[in-house]
């Protein structure tokens, strides 16, 4: 089963790398793209098939180590 | 003072802070690996160095804070022990949840080595006790991930309880209210980014380092 976990930063958390990001796109031309936020992307391969069981299972490792649950909200699919 | 420093795949301020501990205390610190699962007995003193454990995959001191030493070093501060993590050290210690808040990309997004200077912002904890509230030192920051994030809630308890123990004179991170280090709620556990341990002997440039590691060794040595 594949699994994938997409962490972003909290509304309300300053992103430097988001707006270093947002001014090179308008340095290259983009202009309206108000705001950036760069995040990223877990892939995970799990064993067995009990998609509850396995959504169980990604939010505790996203609660004990894949998200900084201080400064960063995840969202979890099981694909 | 019985000292020990603990060792992970990245560190690379071990050795200072371990000279930084003897020199002051006039006893060698332990280096403890990070796959022990038990700290030696009767420490007074765990440090956590600087260095890009585990090459600061998924979040700096993420997989080292998760390591099984560190169990053991949670341990050690709950029962009352003296912690100190500097740099990466600091970012491991938020990690594992001993201190809170977090530590996020500098604001200017670049990597800063250079000196800068240091404000005490408290005299009351066991690594300041020796220093004067307003006292001025110089000790370098080699960092890309220092600038100290609080909510608006954690920062008026971190000011209440007079729990920040340095703030940078001029702050080159984008830390909120300048915070360079903090201590936990028994002031026995101080995570600082600044390197006390990388300006302690006057060949090297200075030695306003050593004045941390002094304090903290007259404050066990009068609580003993």
């Amino acid at each position: 089963m594949k699994a994938r976990v997409d962490i972003t930063l909290k509304n309300g958390v300053l992103d430097p790398q988001g707006k270093a990001i947002q001014h090179a796109l308008g340095a290259l031309g983009f202009d309206g793209v108000n705001d950036v936020r760069q995040g990223k992307v877990i892939e995970l391969q799990l064993a067995g098939d009990d998609r509850a069981a396995a959504e169980a299972a990604l939010k505790e490792m996203c609660e004990k180590l894949l998200a900084n649950t201080v400064i960063e909200d995840y969202r979890i699919k099981v694909l | 003072m019985k000292s020990a420093v603990i060792v992970f795949p990245g560190s690379n301020c071990d050795r200072d802070l371990a000279v930084g501990l003897e020199r002051a205390s006039g006893r060698a610190a332990e280096m403890v690996w990070h796959k022990d699962a038990a700290l030696p007995e009767g420490l007074d003193v765990v440090a956590i160095p600087g260095g890009f454990s585990f090459g600061d995959y998924l979040r700096c001191g993420a997989i080292a804070a998760r390591m099984p030493i560190m169990r053991a070093v949670v341990e050690f501060a709950r029962k009352g022990g003296h912690v100190i993590g500097v740099c990466n050290g600091f970012q491991v210690l938020i990690e594992s949840g001993l201190l809170p808040g977090a530590l996020m990309r500098n604001a200017g997004l670049k990597f800063l080595c250079k000196n800068v200077e240091l404000i005490a912002a408290t005299s009351n904890s066991p690594f300041t006790s020796s220093l004067e509230v307003g006292q001025r030192l110089t000790i370098p920051i080699a960092h890309h991930d220092g600038n100290y994030i609080a909510d608006s809630e954690l920062l008026l308890k971190l000011q209440a309880e007079d729990r920040i123990a340095f703030r940078y004179a001029d702050n080159p991170n984008g830390s909120v209210d300048n915070i360079a280090g903090i201590l936990s709620q028994n002031r026995r556990v101080l995570g600082m980014m600044p390197h006390p341990e990388r300006l302690n002997d006057p060949a090297l440039g200075g030695n306003d380092g050593a004045k941390i590691f002094e304090s903290l060794t007259h404050s066990l040595m009068a609580s003993a």
